[in-house]
């Protein structure tokens, strides 16, 4: 193949050579390689515009525009006849958004009598500050008759007014903000009274159907717990079962049988696992519906034949030399395995692991059938109680129609993609420090 | 005591076990371990797995057969006229006396004497307390709820004894067969060697689970719903409105759910085999090692994007990009500026599913193409063929068979996808034809008829698992084939 040939003297004297069809045939291969480009190009350039659209639409999902203004706790409304030291509820109940409404009206100029501009003045203010002006309150009764400086929630709309993702140039009747509360809104931010935050509440909020205040830090400890029971139940079990496989099962039918079904566990869609939590675990053994711990159990069923192939591949890739020195210097099988061969496939086992845990992560539609679409606004305490799920929750936001949500749920993407990120490099680091090539 | 208590004294107990038995072998060889035959934890090990393993697959027996036993006799301790009523309301009263039963736990002695028998005083002190009741517990409900919580406070009491009986049982038991020629390691190794068993069967558990359960539920659909209205139907109309009237069950034809998962999967393809194809090609016999250590881990990028990210893309970008684009051509070429491609349409969620899909598509074939043996190339380079007629004529058909399978496995992957033609393909099931209009599939179908309040007897919850298991055997099919084909290619070189 390598031999050279030499070539008789005379072949360099050039006769006219016979058409081949060279230049065609070098142009055919032009063209293929440029097919090779084009496509290979075109994927990496749909990567790009994917997370270019994703970041571009939600970066400004971790800025909220706030309205920093005086507020005073007026006892004429929180707590008319002084009830409070008998009545606690007194001071859950009370009117806080009429206290926010009055302070930025009192800013702006509005007059107490102007109703259609106390109620547009009403519109700019997220429903979110009941709660805030609330517990202010009750943790500090002794606010109320003096005036504080508090930094109010916008509504929705007027943040994005404020960011310039509504197009002002559209007829006032079409648009959501009327052009009275986008000059409000001027001169609020020319005061240096309204202007844009880091946005703490998209990490820590609960799910609200007010875009302002919505946040994923219910679905995040929901990941949470998920992610810790695929670890302990898919990691034990996982290895365990590729030891079995790999170094003790004997050729026969049955392990064939297992070998083939793994394969195709696999492969199986991921809403299949969803029916089956449903059918299995929320109707057959009784667990409640939208829990965690159901959630992790699809999960773990769902990555365990990606733990499995991935172990079995380290176990493999353990060089025979290691067994047979084990073996020769009388351990057992067990002993050699345990000893030796495990943790020296370590890496290769949790790599695989992590990356499995980063496809759990992500996994939505078998989270959607056993209810985890559920609107939940408390933090889940235990594993049993009612939660959601990171993508779960971008599918829900994804569903909203408001325009702000669009900018939230780009930022849950952007939370998302940055766990799958550190999970990924992880697993690479975690490959590159302690994989050993024999 | 409680389960999370029993379990935690068992463990103590296996601790104990593990350091007792361990000296004791160290102490009948003298302090030599030498002496023994095997090493001293593994005696340990032993009284501490004989210890602990029966105690606690008796804890596993009875926690799974005793509320299983009570509870009937419960059930069958109800009056005659409450016995004579429906299975569902059976199941009311029992909930009932659940509640009442763990109500009852809380309240003090005093307070159940100040309330009586009065069964509308008993409710608001419930109430109280937090234990929220369905409606007013008639009397025979507060018999049997004391009657359920006596007898549960018995089995829990005999519960406990037996268990830890068990464990110090085992434990003397083990700790006497302690010795020299004692051959403990070979207990435990088979010990352990049997957990190993049995968590590889955990596939095999999953996948009889899966089948199971979705035969069970779609055999009480097709209790209701005729198999050939399910399978051979073309019309989709499951009338959630009207669900739970008996006069009104809605018709459930698969055939345009089916048409409309392989019409979006076909236009996936279409994007995603030349691309990934190509991508393969060019990575695997023209790159520089350079470009491909920078370009192939790119592409895996594409992969690890969950699919939840690729439907919102699709929703928010391509869709509506689609649609005015669609609406700019035709303002071009006939001056009316209507949209003919919808922005959720076949076309969206197809193109979209495609481009998830070339990462599979390319790793799998490049791998394949790669394993084509060096000589074949060298055989057809050195008689003349340019590089593109030997990928053309001499490697591709020697790994046709591979890419075969590759882009059947890729084809199940688009047909189970979900999250990306939930957002992106719309929901109405048609019977057409365009790639502009919208078209529903299997996947979102499943999602839709689970995700609602309906109770989970009726026809239309149902039908979700009778999709699933065509689903699944579909995907099953498919890619049991690939494998074959896979497998049998790899022999031809080895």
């Amino acid at each position: 193949m390598t031999d050279v040939v030499s070539f008789p003297a005379g072949a360099s004297a050039k006769p006219a050579r016979r058409d081949i069809g060279i230049k065609r045939r070098y142009a055919a291969e032009r063209r293929f390689r440029a097919y090779g480009i084009a496509a290979l190009s075109f994927g990496i350039l749909f990567l790009f515009i994917l997370l270019y659209s994703v970041v571009s639409k939600g970066y400004t999902a971790f800025q909220q525009t706030m309205i920093t203004v005086p507020v005073e706790f007026s006892e004429q409304i929180i707590d008319k006849d002084n009830e409070r030291a008998t009545d606690p509820q007194k001071l859950v109940t009370a009117n806080y958004p009429l206290i926010a409404r009055n302070a930025v009206a009192k800013v702006l100029g509005v007059a107490e009598t102007d109703r259609s501009g106390l109620r547009a003045v009403n519109q700019m203010i997220s429903d979110g500050v009941r709660g805030q002006l609330r517990d202010m309150v009750v943790a500090n009764p002794q606010i109320i008759g003096t005036t504080q400086t508090v930094s109010l929630l916008a509504a929705g709309d007027i943040d994005s007014a404020f960011k310039g993702q509504i197009d002002l140039s559209v007829s006032e009747n079409n648009r959501k903000v009327s052009d009275q509360q986008v000059g409000w809104m001027n001169q609020l931010a020319e005061s240096g009274a309204l202007g844009k935050h880091f946005n703490t509440g998209i990490f820590v909020n609960g799910n609200s159907s007010r875009p302002e205040a919505a946040g994923v830090g219910v679905a995040l400890i929901g990941s949470f717990y998920m992610m810790l029971i695929v670890l302990v139940l898919a990691l034990p079990i996982g290895v365990a079962a590729s030891i079995y496989l790999e170094e003790f099962a004997p050729k026969n039918k049955f392990t064939d049988l297992i070998e083939v079904n793994i394969n195709n566990l696999a492969a199986v869609p991921s809403i299949v696992y969803g029916l089956l939590g449903l059918a299995v675990f929320i109707n057959f053994m009784g667990l409640p519906r939208s829990a965690s711990l159901v959630g992790g159990l699809v999960l773990t069923l769902m990555t365990l034949p990606t733990i499995i192939i991935a172990t079995r591949a380290a176990l493999k890739a353990v060089p025979p030399s290691i067994r047979a020195a084990a073996l020769g210097l009388g351990a057992s099988k067990m002993q050699t395995i345990f000893h030796h061969v495990l943790p020296l496939a370590m890496p290769g086992i949790l790599t695989g692991t992590i990356i499995g845990l980063a496809h759990a992560l992500g996994e939505t539609a078998p989270l959607l059938l056993i209810g985890m679409v559920a609107f939940v606004a408390n933090y889940p305490t235990t594993p049993m109680d009612p939660s959601t799920a990171l993508p779960v929750q971008i599918y829900m936001w994804a569903n909203e129609a408001e325009r702000a949500f669009v900018e939230r749920t780009s930022g849950a993407i952007i939370i998302l993609l940055l766990f799958l990120v550190v999970m990924n490099v992880g697993a690479i680091l975690l490959r590159r420090r302690f994989e050993r090539r024999w | 005591m409680s389960t999370p208590l029993i379990l935690l004294i068992l463990a103590i107990i296996a601790v104990v076990c593990y350091v007792v038995g361990t000296r004791h072998a160290l102490a009948i060889a003298g302090g030599l371990s030498s002496k023994l035959h095997s090493r001293p934890g593994y005696y340990g090990s032993f009284v501490a797995i004989c210890a602990v393993l029966p105690a606690a697959i008796v804890l596993a027996a009875w926690l799974i057969a005793s509320p299983l036993y009570i509870n009937s006799t419960i059930r069958g301790g109800f009056p005659e006229d409450v016995k004579a009523k429906s299975e569902a309301e059976q199941g009311l009263a029992f909930g009932m006396v659940n509640s009442l039963a763990r109500g009852m736990d809380i309240l003090t002695l005093d307070e159940i004497d100040k309330v009586g028998a009065n069964p509308a005083e008993l409710r608001s002190a419930l109430g109280a307390k937090g234990v929220a009741l369905a409606g007013d517990p008639e009397p025979y409900m507060v018999e049997s709820a004391g009657d359920l919580n006596a007898m549960n406070k018995i089995s829990n009491r005999v519960m406990t004894a037996v268990v830890l009986i068990v464990a110090l049982i085992g434990a003397g038991l083990s700790y006497t067969r302690i010795s020299h020629r004692f051959r403990a390691r070979n207990r435990v190794e088979r010990v352990i060697l049997g957990a190993l068993v049995v968590a590889s069967s955990i596939a095999i558990i999953t996948t009889i689970g899966i089948v199971m359960s979705m035969l069970t539920e779609a055999g009480h659909f097709f209790g209701r719903v005729p198999a050939w209205e399910f399978f051979f139907g073309t019309v989709w109309d499951p009338r959630f409105a009207a669900a739970g009237a008996a006069a009104s069950e809605g018709q459930f034809g698969l055939i345009p759910l089916l048409l409309g998962t392989l019409y979006i999967g076909f236009v996936a393809m279409l994007v995603a085999v030349p691309v990934g194809l190509f991508s393969a090609i060019y990575m695997s016999e023209y790159a520089s090692p350079k470009l491909r250590s920078v370009a192939k881990p790119l592409l895996e990028v594409l992969a690890g994007i969950p699919t939840i990210v690729y439907g919102f893309f699709a929703l928010t970008t391509v869709g509506p990009f689609l649609r005015d684009l669609s609406s700019s051509i035709n303002g071009i070429a006939t001056g009316d500026f209507a949209n003919f491609i919808q922005a959720q349409s076949v076309l969206t969620a197809g193109f979209v599913m495609g481009i998830m899909l070339i990462p599979y598509v390319s790793s799998l074939s490049d791998d394949i193409i790669t394993a084509v043996p060096r000589a074949l190339r060298d055989g057809s380079l050195g008689l003349g063929a340019t590089k593109s007629e030997t990928i053309k004529k001499v490697v591709m058909p020697a790994a046709l068979p591979g890419v075969v399978g590759a882009l059947l496995m890729t084809a199940s992957r688009a047909i189970g996808e979900t999250m990306i033609v939930v957002l992106a393909a719309g929901v109405a099931a048609r019977m057409q034809l365009n790639p502009f209009e919208p078209m529903t599939t299997v996947t979102v179908k499943i999602v839709s008829q689970l995700t609602g309040d309906l109770e989970f007897t009726s026809p239309q919850t149902l039908v979700a698992f009778a999709l699933g298991i065509t689903l699944f055997v579909i995907t099953l099919c498919l890619n049991i084939y690939a494998l074959f084909i896979v497998r049998k290619y790899r022999e031809q070189y080895e």
